[in-house]
């Protein structure tokens, strides 16, 4: 069947200062998928998933060039209001980064700054988004507690809590397990296959089989140029390019 | 081989010897001011006016002169610091402007400090027509002060991990919101423990402050901050070198520079004191 | 209308996908392919237009605060030279270059500034002298003898003396220095120049700690490691590599604390004697050119030439610290560079 790509770039470059970091990436990330971003260290995939959201705006001497199409409008235009963007596409990144105040001041941050100050509504969505994030039964008792007090696989989902509150309608994961054990590891992909029912998802991994456990689709950079792109059984069964080939059988990287 | 071994602890004795020397001189300095001085310390040398020609009596105008004055330079200071080192840490890119900036506020604070005291002068007293007082003297303590206030906010701004700025904005704040929210509430107490060492060496300068509102001698207390005013170094300085009987009131000169010194340095110490438990105390 | 609020829509957008995805399979969906870019429901552009103005004119205001400093630097600048400019249009240029400052005279009023610059110039040498051998001595012991916990305990006491207001140490200048130079030199009292130059010498102290230790502990730690792997005392690793490669930055706080001795006030006005003849040796007093300022401006009538005149011993001093610390500036910069 034909699917729909939420979320897509053209011809994207990416410059710090005067070093490309992304070369001329067309990439469609599909509706309501997982859609896998994979390459050694230093590929440019942090950086791509970066500018989906155009978090790499905070970064001083960077340059985008090239068309993100979010749902039809180019979110690289003139014009764009990146904090609108933000609401609709949301981040989760490598370190998790819990904000130190209580847990239900967290979940609660993105919808207090955005519009509601109706108490109740916000209780309701910490609570839905602490269910959605499968932290709920191990919080619900202690939710006026420091976020600091979570393990740090708890901290993460607790950061994934966090951007579900704002309802987006995509979501990026920078790497987002490399800094948690392999059980809390194990928890975070579950979350994340049962998201894409409802988000599409973004993720960049240096671990292969995570990508191949989590995702639909899995794309292969390196040195900032996009490699391949395809179903993430075809790329992990066989791939049409020897250096993905390479790659994944572990030649380098 | 011996040789080496030789100059090696001849050259580490040496060392060793000018960090006694300094501060052995740091002691003799405490010492003496807190022996000698203490002997004049007593309730009323705090709670009192100078008294026949100052040759009698406390140094309480004084210590309220400079309390006064000080929360002047505080007024000033401490917002136009925070406000400056916000900009700069937070909004500015590093362009031609921005290291004009920078330039500008060590160069600044390197300007000596009776040049404020001039600057003060016209600016203050003549131009804007405050005249010699509390004001004038503690707008020119303000300005003086700023560049460490600007350098101790950023300072602080500066241990606020990026994460809490990149956390706030994925999450839809625009960049004021993520600072307001997400920055200021964890760097605002460092902030302050800056600048109270800024202020505390501001409480304790004198050149800026003898033209544009320091007075000899008061009968009373300052009523407004139109008023002139004692203060604490200026005192001391009178008192020192100034007074028609020197040797006489050589005590109380002494006394005036243990207050001083205890409030400025104890000042010092607690924001030194704050600034290393916050940072073992820290989670980021 | 609520209904169709995002969230709620989507779920049940959602819901429809996950029947046709039962019906059609996931498997064999194919890759996601460029579609026509059409306008969505929900644009990204023109919202909020009130938020963005309101953000723009937060970072106006910081901004604001942001060039303060150099208003505020500008300002000092052009005040002291506005002030000062009658005394040049009224006083040859050719006056101030001469020895004699008697500007009360009733003769014939005189603006030689020679005596105070070198009064100046003489106490901050002799500050210096004092100064660097041992600022430098207790940085090298800080970063590469001392334990680290002397380490911690000393900086705070280094900041403590930076904190010891100049009134403070001028005043035990003349009570505790004075008499004992007295002693030492036979000199009738011990204000002069060599009262003068200790404190000043104490007053630069923490700052060419500081900066010095800071600039040492800069040192790649390679650097030190190759040359004790050469067979290098710590010694010699000290004085023939770390000390050559912080160079610049101790340097550079030779000149900061310069720039500190020769703009302090208190300690040298109340320590020096404040004679106003030309200084022959360091046992005389003498009188800076802080010193003079804070003498005479409160007792000068305004806006006489005399008035100016001060004015116009400001503004060479501003140009000489200025002078100093840009060159500071200059060499710290270098250093940073090199260091990236």
């Amino acid at each position: 069947m034909d699917i729909r790509p939420k979320i897509e770039t053209q011809n994207l470059n990416f410059y710090y200062g005067t070093k490309q970091a992304l070369r001329n990436i067309s990439l469609a990330c599909a509706d309501r998928r997982v859609t896998a971003i994979i390459g050694p260290s230093g590929c440019g995939k942090s950086t791509f998933i970066r500018t989906l959201n155009r978090m790499n705006d905070v970064l001083l001497r960077t340059r985008t060039e090239g068309e993100i199409w979010l749902d039809g409008e180019n979110i690289n235009a003139p014009g764009i209001d990146v904090v609108e963007l933000r609401k609709r596409v949301g981040m989760v990144f490598q370190k998790p980064n819990p904000f130190p105040k209580s847990i239900f001041d967290n979940v609660a941050y993105g919808l207090r700054i955005n519009d509601g100050r109706n108490r109740f509504k916000i209780e309701e969505v910490v609570e839905k988004s602490l269910i959605e994030a499968a932290l709920w039964d191990e919080v619900k008792d202690r939710l006026k507690e420091n976020a600091f007090s979570l393990s740090g696989g708890q901290q993460q989902r607790l950061c994934i809590a966090r951007a579900l509150a704002v309802e987006p309608e995509v979501i990026l994961f920078d790497e987002p397990c490399s800094a948690i054990d392999p059980t809390a590891t194990a928890k975070i992909e579950d979350l994340i296959m049962k998201l894409k029912k409802d988000y599409t998802v973004v993720i960049v991994t240096h671990n292969m089989q995570q990508a191949a456990r989590v995702s639909d689709f899995t794309a292969f950079m390196m040195l900032g140029d996009l490699i391949e792109f395809d179903k993430t059984e075809t790329i992990f069964t066989n791939p049409a390019n020897k250096l993905t080939e390479d790659y994944i059988t572990g030649r380098f990287g | 081989m011996k040789k080496k071994k030789v100059v090696q602890f001849i050259g580490f004795f040496l060392l060793r010897v000018s960090l006694y020397v300094v501060l052995a001189i740091l002691l003799l300095f405490l010492y003496d001011i807190g022996r000698k001085g203490g002997g004049a310390i007593s309730w009323e040398f705090i709670s009192q006016p100078p008294r026949r020609g100052m040759t009698e009596g406390g140094i309480f105008p004084a210590i309220m002169g400079t309390f006064l004055v000080t929360m002047v330079t505080a007024v000033l200071a401490i917002p136009l610091g925070m406000f400056a080192a916000i900009y700069l840490n937070e909004y500015a890119k590093q362009t031609r402007l921005t290291r004009i900036i920078r330039l500008s506020i060590r160069n600044l604070s390197g300007v000596p400090s009776i040049v404020y005291g001039l600057f003060g002068v016209i600016l203050f007293v003549n131009i804007l027509k405050f005249g010699t007082s509390i004001l004038s003297a503690g707008l020119t303590l303000g300005l003086l002060t700023l560049p460490w206030t600007i350098t101790a906010s950023e300072e602080a701004l500066k241990t606020i991990p990026n994460s809490y700025r990149e956390g706030a904005l994925a999450l839809g704040a625009t960049k004021w919101q993520a600072i307001r929210t997400n920055v200021l509430p964890y760097a605002i107490p460092g902030m302050l423990t800056g600048t109270v060492l800024g202020l505390a060496r501001a409480a304790g300068e004198t050149a800026p402050i003898l033209f544009t509102g320091a007075a000899f001698y008061l009968p009373y207390l300052p009523k407004s901050l139109s008023d002139q005013f004692m203060a604490l170094p200026y005192h001391l300085y009178i008192m020192a070198t100034q007074h028609h009987a020197i040797q006489q009131v050589r005590p109380l000169a002494y006394g005036t520079a243990l207050v001083l010194i205890v409030l400025v340095l104890g000042l010092n110490m607690t924001a030194i004191i704050v600034r290393y438990r916050m940072r073992r105390k820290r989670r980021w | 209308m609520r209904w169709f609020k995002k969230g709620r829509w989507r779920q049940s957008s959602s819901l429809v996908f996950q029947l046709i995805e039962t019906f059609w399979g996931g498997e064999g969906e194919d890759l996601p392919h460029s579609g026509e870019k059409s306008a969505s429901l929900k644009s990204l552009r023109g919202k909020r237009t009130l938020a963005r103005w309101k953000e723009s004119a937060v970072k106006a205001f910081f901004f604001a605060n942001g060039i303060l400093a150099i208003i505020v630097l500008i300002g000092i600048f052009g005040i002291l030279l506005s002030t000062a400019i009658p005394a040049f249009k009224e006083i040859p240029l050719a006056e101030f270059a001469k020895k004699t400052w008697d500007p009360t005279s009733p003769e014939k009023a005189q603006y030689g500034l020679l005596s105070m610059i070198v009064s100046t110039l003489m106490c901050t040498a002799g500050a210096l002298l004092i100064a660097i051998p041992l600022g430098l001595g207790v940085a090298a012991y800080l970063s590469d003898v001392a334990h680290w916990r002397v380490r911690e305990i000393v900086k705070p006491i280094v900041e403590i003396l930076a904190g010891i207001p100049s009134v403070v140490t001028g005043f035990l200048g003349i009570v505790l220095f004075g008499p004992v130079i007295a002693k030492i030199f036979h000199t009738g009292h011990g204000l002069n120049a060599v009262n003068g130059s200790f404190l000043l010498a104490i007053m630069s102290l923490p700052t060419i700690i500081s900066i010095s230790e800071d600039s040492l502990n800069a040192v790649p730690s390679a650097y030190a490691e190759a040359s004790l792997a050469l067979g290098g005392s710590k010694w010699q690793t000290l004085v023939r590599v770390k000390v050559p490669a912080a160079l610049s930055g101790i340097i550079a706080s030779f000149m900061l604390g310069m720039g500190r001795a020769i703009g302090e006030t208190m300690t040298v006005l109340m320590a020096t004697g404040n004679a106003r003849s030309f200084p022959h040796g360091f046992l005389d007093s003498i009188r800076t050119m802080t010193a003079n300022i804070a003498i005479e401006l409160g007792e000068v009538p305004y806006y006489t030439t005399h008035y100016y005149a001060l004015f116009a011993i400001g503004l060479v001093l501003f140009i000489m610290t200025f002078i100093v610390n840009m060159i500071a500036d200059v060499i710290l910069n270098k250093y940073q560079q090199r260091e990236l």
